[in-house]
């Protein structure tokens, strides 16, 4: 009621709060990764247009890491379980979140779908997000580490189409490298856009059908673990 | 299309903070939103007029804040224009954005008795 004169009216008061609208998810994504360090488990997002060849890297990576590191997957697609039955295929476990309409996981998503997952003893969790490189750039889910898979035959401006997807990106995965010959396109055009939308891009070049720069992918992953595992050191002594 | 949750996120947290203030209703809601954020402000804009009848924000207008990206050297400071290398022309650092990936609530104005 108005103070000044009782004179009933409502009064109407500016209230200030500078809080993340997606507050919630971020709780969410801060629950999901206290839940893989406590298992020591690193995860890793792993985005990219849909067709962009992140099944096949994990395929791949399952291949060529065999007793090097375990894995384990979720796999988020709007319909289908087509990608977690590859996934499995190889040998890695995998779950599969059908996010029906929705273009991205987000953290909620993430942490029911463990519970049909079982990370025990695994070095590495990949959660393959919905093929888009817009929507699944905003939420955190509760991984170490973005990857952004790029196919060569995307063509060298998409970093600048998406930047905020790229910006976020802590590694960029130039996958069906062995296409390159048959386009257009050119690999220091894509360097210098990844260079205009990301500060220290170290973009590796790779084929999941040749083997071309899996060994660069699998160095890159055993220096994420390592790093984890520092960290995480550092955490218990302090 | 994720400014819808987005939108439904919003609205949430609008009817929580005013239901803790002891707020009875929503007059307006004021949002910023960085270029860099991967939200679309005239899509939230749209979403926000969809979502809004039959929830607390029903007569409350959306205001939005618009943050453009701006790049700074992390190591000596030197402005980075968008668009270019993000390296530092004159000392070699990389950029940091110092600005423009903002996705955030920052006033209700509501009705108390």
């Amino acid at each position: 009621m108005c103070d000044s004169c009782g004179c009933g009216d409502p009064q109407v008061v500016s209230v200030d709060l500078h809080q993340r609208i997606l507050k919630a998810n971020d709780g969410a994504a801060r629950h999901n990764r206290e839940h893989f360090d406590q298992r020591g488990l690193v995860a890793i997002n792993l985005m990219g247009s849909p067709g962009s060849g992140k099944t096949a890297l994990l395929e791949a990576t399952a291949k060529a890491s065999a007793g090097r590191f375990k894995l384990a997957a979720l796999s988020g697609d709007l319909a289908t379980d087509h990608d977690g039955e590859r996934l499995r295929a190889a040998g890695i476990p995998a779950a599969t979140i059908t996010t029906g309409s929705a273009c991205h996981l987000d953290a909620a998503m993430v942490h029911h779908a463990l519970h049909d997952l079982d990370c025990q003893e695994r070095d590495l969790l990949f959660v393959e997000n919905v093929g888009n490189l817009v929507c699944p750039a905003v939420y955190d889910l509760g991984q170490h580490a973005n990857v952004v898979a790029l196919a060569v035959t995307e063509g060298e401006d998409k970093p600048l189409k998406y930047p905020v997807m790229f910006r976020g990106a802590d590694l960029v995965v130039l996958t069906k490298a062995d296409l390159l010959p048959y386009l257009e396109v050119r690999l220091s055009a894509f360097k210098e856009a990844l260079a205009k939308v990301m500060p220290a891009p170290a973009p590796i070049l790779l084929s999941a059908r040749t083997g071309e720069g899996l060994e660069d992918w699998l160095s890159w992953l055993d220096r994420l673990i390592a790093q984890r595992r520092r960290h995480a050191l550092h955490a218990a002594r302090a | 299309m994720h400014e819808y949750s987005i939108i439904g996120a919003l609205v949430e947290q609008v009817e929580a903070e005013t239901r803790a203030r002891g707020g009875v209703a929503v007059h307006g809601v004021g949002v910023r939103i960085g270029e860099l954020s991967g939200v679309d402000c005239e899509l939230l804009a749209s979403a926000y007029e969809i979502f809004r009848p039959a929830t607390i924000c029903a007569r409350a207008p959306l205001t939005i804040e618009r943050v453009p990206a701006r790049f700074n050297c992390g190591r000596c400071g030197r402005a980075i224009a968008a668009g270019e290398i993000l390296r530092c022309p004159d000392c070699g650092g990389e950029a940091r954005l110092s600005q423009g990936d903002e996705i955030l609530l920052m006033r209700i104005e509501m009705e108390v008795h």
